[in-house]
Parts: C-alpha cells; sequence; structure tokens
C-alpha cells in the first residue's frame, strides 16, 4: 500500500529532510526575488510560509520543487537517493479535463510507466482517504471546486512523497469549504505523517495548521521572522474559537505588518 | 393558512418559469431543424413558379424536377465522377491530417524548426491555388498526384496552425507537474499536449475537410479535360461545353450535398471524441 502512517516525532526531533541554505533568486532584468533564504524541513513537518503577494513564497516553492534552480546558495535533500521525491498542489486544482478522476489521480504513476491495473488499489484507497471513492469514474467539470482540490490533494498524496507542496491550494474555495478542507487536510497528514510545505497569504490559515510559521517580506523576498505553533494536533474546529490560536493569530499578524510596513 | 397559500403560489410561479423555459428550450431544438427546412422548401417553391411561370427555357434555368430527374437519370455519369471527387478530397484530408498534425508536432517539439519552416507555410496557404495548380500539372506528370497536391497545399494550413496552437496551449501548471515528475518528451506530448490539442485539431479539421473539397474542385477545373478518372467539376465544365445546363445543375448539387455531409460527419466525429468533457460539447442546466 503506498499510503502508510509514518510516525511524525516532536518537534526538534525530527530527521532533516532538504536544507536550504542561503539561497538568493533574481531574475532577469535584476529584480530580486529572494535574499539570502533559509529553511529547513523535517520530516513530519507543516510548514508554512506565509507572506504578503510579490514576498518570493512561490518562487521559494518553485525553487524546492526543482522547477527553477538558484542564483546562488544551495538547496540539499538529506538523502541524494530521495532528491526530487515530491509532489506539488497548486492553486488551481490543475486536473487534465479530458481524464477521470482515477485516470488523474493515477498520473504521477502512469509517468513512471505504471499501467493502471498495477496501481489501482492505491488510486482508490487515496480516492477513499479524501471522500471521493465513489467519484473514481467521474469527470472533472462534474465536481465542485472543492471536490477538485480534493482530488489534486489525492494525486499528491498518491506516490506517498517524501515532501508535498502546497502553494496556496485554498486560496480560491468559498470559506466553508476552506474550513473543512483545512481540517481534512489535517486528519489525512496525521493518519499518513507528510511533510507539507504550505504557502499561504491567510494569517488564520498558517496558524491552524501548520507547526512551523516562516513570515516572510516583499521587495527583496527575504525571512523576517520564524515561530513555532506549539498547540497540539489534532487540532479540531475547537481550536479555531480558543483563546490560544486568537493570541497567535496576533503574533502573526504583527509578524506580517511588520513585513508589509517594512516593504512599504 | 395565507402563509401558505402564499407559499403554494410561490413554488407554482417557479413551476411555471421553468416550464416555460422547458417550452422555449423544446421550440428552439424543433427550430433549429425545422426552420432551414422551411426556408429550404420555400425557396425551391419560389425557383421552382419562376420559372413555370416566366416559361424559363431550361438552357437558362431549369426547375428544381428537371435538375432532380436529371441527377436521376444522369447518375451513371454524375456518381462516378462523384467517387472520383470523393477520393480525392479524402485522400487530400488524410494527407492534410497527417501533414499539418505532424508539422504541428515537429514546430512544437522543435522551436528552431518551427522558425525556419513556419513562413513557408504561410506562403504557401496565402498564394492562391489557381495560380500555383498550372504549375503543378506542368511538372507532375501522375495527374493524382497533381490533384492531391493541390488539394493538400488548400487544405493543411488550418489543421497546422490550429494544431501548432492546441499543442502549446497546455496548462502550464500541469507542465510543472510533468516536470517535477520527471515525464519524459514522449509523455508530455502523448499524455498532455495531444489531448490538450485535441478540440483545437478538431475545430481545424472541420475546417480542412470543406478546404479539401474545394481544393480538389478547383484543382479539377485548373487540370482540366481529358484523362480518365474524371470528376465532378470536370463533368460540370464538359456539360457547360454543351449548354447542358441542367447536368452543370446537377453535378452542382452534389458537390453541395457532399460538402455538407463531410462538414455533418467532422461535426459528428468532434462531438463523439470531446462530448465527455470539453466545455464546447457540454450541456449547461442552466
Amino acid at each position: 500500500m503506498a499510503v502508510q502512517r509514518r510516525a511524525i516525532q516532536p518537534l526538534g526531533q525530527r530527521p532533516r529532510v532538504l536544507q536550504m541554505a542561503d539561497v538568493d533568486k533574481s531574475f532577469n532584468g535584476g529584480v530580486v526575488a529572494l535574499r539570502q533564504m533559509s529553511l529547513d524541513v523535517h520530516e513530519g513537518d507543516f510548514i508554512s510560509l506565509l507572506g504578503p503577494s510579490g514576498c518570493g513564497k512561490s518562487t521559494a516553492l518553485r525553487l524546492l520543487a526543482g522547477l527553477s534552480s538558484p542564483t546562488s546558495g544551495r538547496i540539499a535533500w538529506e538523502d541524494p537517493h530521495g532528491a526530487g521525491d515530491l509532489s506539488v498542489v497548486f492553486q488551481e486544482p490543475t486536473l487534465m479535463p479530458w481524464a477521470t478522476v482515477a485516470q488523474n489521480v493515477w498520473l504521477p504513476f502512469r509517468l513512471k510507466g505504471m499501467r493502471y491495473d498495477q496501481v489501482k488499489d492505491e488510486v482508490l484507497e487515496v480516492l477513499r482517504l479524501v471522500g471521493l471513492e465513489k467519484f473514481a469514474g467521474a469527470y472533472p467539470r462534474e465536481l465542485s471546486g472543492g471536490m477538485k482540490m480534493r482530488v489534486s490533494i489525492a494525486r499528491a498524496l498518491v506516490t506517498n512523497p517524501r515532501l508535498i507542496l502546497m502553494d496556496e491550494p485554498f486560496a480560491a474555495l468559498d470559506e466553508i469549504t476552506r474550513h473543512k478542507l483545512n481540517q481534512d487536510l489535517l486528519e489525512l497528514k496525521a493518519k499518513i505523517g507528510c511533510t507539507i510545505v504550505f504557502v499561504t497569504h491567510s494569517v488564520f490559515e498558517s496558524v491552524f495548521l501548520s507547526d512551523r510559521v516562516v513570515v516572510m517580506a516583499a521587495r527583496p523576498g527575504r525571512v523576517i521572522r520564524e515561530f513555532t505553533i506549539d498547540a497540539p494536533y489534532p487540532r479540531s474546529e475547537a481550536y479555531r474559537t480558543s483563546a490560544d490560536y486568537a493570541a497567535q493569530c496576533r503574533a502573526a499578524s504583527d509578524a506580517l505588518y511588520q513585513a508589509m510596513g517594512e516593504a512599504a | 393558512m395565507s402563509l401558505d397559500t402564499a407559499n403554494t403560489t410561490g413554488f407554482a410561479a417557479v413551476d411555471q418559469e421553468e416550464l416555460k423555459r422547458a417550452r422555449a428550450a423544446r421550440r428552439e431544438r424543433l427550430g433549429r431543424w425545422l426552420l432551414p427546412l422551411l426556408v429550404m422548401a420555400l425557396a425551391v417553391l419560389v425557383w421552382n413558379r419562376v420559372v413555370v411561370w416566366n416559361d424559363i427555357p431550361k438552357y437558362i434555368l431549369p426547375g428544381p424536377v428537371l435538375v432532380v430527374s436529371t441527377l436521376i437519370h444522369d447518375a451513371g455519369i454524375l456518381f462516378p465522377a462523384l467517387l472520383v471527387t470523393l477520393e480525392i478530397t479524402l485522400m487530400a484530408l488524410a494527407v492534410a491530417v497527417i501533414g499539418g498534425a505532424g508539422l504541428a508536432i515537429l514546430f512544437t517539439q522543435n522551436r528552431w524548426i518551427e522558425m525556419s519552416f513556419y513562413p513557408f507555410a504561410v506562403i504557401l496557404q496565402v498564394t492562391p491555388v489557381v495560380s500555383i495548380a498550372p504549375l503543378i500539372f506542368i511538372y507532375v506528370d501522375n495527374r493524382l498526384v497533381g490533384l492531391l497536391l493541390c488539394a493538400w497545399l488548400v487544405a493543411f494550413f488550418p489543421v497546422l496552425s490550429n494544431t501548432t496552437l492546441g499543442l502549446r496551449s497546455a496548462d502550464h501548471n500541469l507542465r510543472d507537474m510533468f516536470q517535477i515528475y520527471g515525464a519524459t518528451r514522449w509523455q508530455r506530448l502523448r499524455y498532455l499536449q495531444i489531448p490538450s490539442a485535441l478540440p483545437y485539431f478538431l475545430g481545424g479539421l472541420r475546417i480542412a475537410g470543406g478546404l479539401s473539397l474545394i481544393g480538389a474542385v478547383v484543382a479539377e477545373y485548373v487540370a482540366g479535360t481529358g484523362g480518365i478518372g474524371s470528376g465532378l467539376a470536370f463533368r460540370i465544365l464538359e456539360a457547360g461545353y454543351r449548354l447542358n445546363i441542367p447536368r452543370m445543375y446537377a453535378g452542382l448539387l452534389l458537390i453541395a450535398l457532399t460538402g455538407v455531409t463531410i462538414f455533418g460527419v467532422l461535426s459528428f466525429l468532434s462531438h463523439l471524441l470531446l462530448h465527455k468533457w470539453h466545455e464546447s460539447a457540454v450541456k449547461r442546466e442552466t
């Protein structure tokens, strides 16, 4: 079974998966998208990159994904054999409209040369995890926005990668759906024990989801604060209304305002 | 009590509206077929009356009845000719599809190839085929090959330009995803670019279907008389020389029907391939 549970160690005892050290990224025309960014990703982390638009958080994600390479600095995987063993969830569901839900989830396996019947169990298992097993034969256009995003998440999970990158995946959804998917994502993560780097511009989302929040500022994109959210998992809807959550959100907001103030 | 009535009437009003919408939709479905047929019938009737009332001689304007009876009477001449024209049309369409889609794939695989050859494709397209055709028939001995070449020249461009556009229009996030999963160039083409290009390709194919018939007919005109296996255009030309106007009309009718049939078949093919997923073929509920 591809979808297995990995035990999550407490913060501070987790083995490192990936290290980003002193990374600069500038584009032609002299725009500095990232300056001196360092980030350690450990197994089982849920890291949020939080910042205003233009702060380079998506650039950082593309660098981690290997879709572009740093101008200077380095990005190193702890285990060279596992380098690049990752998946991405974009803001758009990014499904192939001509393929059914099951075929879309099969894609990562298909590109590795595996036939559908070889991996059918994994595909159906992960669809069950995201609650879409009844829709395996449906086409994306028949699904709601939230369901499409679940398919996209299922596709990211199906190969059980070492790292999952999420680029504002819930930003385009309505609030109720977003809260539901936040909740479901945490449950999935608890079940599977995956490692997630999550880009968002929502303070509330970052605090609710992650155990580490990295606050970034724009022009040039850089990290200005990093703090941990100690609230234990599983976090439920009750956590959203707790005093602890409010306090954490306020701290993150302050950091974010500072980030935007510095940029302005 | 009054609340209840209000509610019921409220629901009834919604139902009325829905019923009205359903009726309108039914009328539109019917009208889509019926109206063109009515207009056509009316036009044929007017044509017939004009010919009969004005006593127009058949060598100037034959009536519709005469045209149809000529079609039946001359079937022995016209239908073999139709087969010849159809054969050239379909072969040209097949070559246009293979050539157009093949070139499009080549273009999208390598920008240098596209930069080098795309302008020539445009030149071939914008030069009227009637002006190239005489040269083609001088240099190409084989009549069939000459005809094919002419029809292909007219028909391949829409396939080429549409397919190129389609192959390029694959979602950029999906491209990134393919890259992350380490897809090969062939996998990207096969699983991403070709499916993305399919609706564009089918649009080009529908245009190319009509154009290859035009190309075949024009080429026959230019190739002129003579030779065995002459097509419809040649028969129309020949009938013109003999002032056999009813047969000219019968030939024209056959060509028009052929064009409509090709368009219909290609539209149906497009529907078959796209109706499950593409926006253009999906029926909306509201």
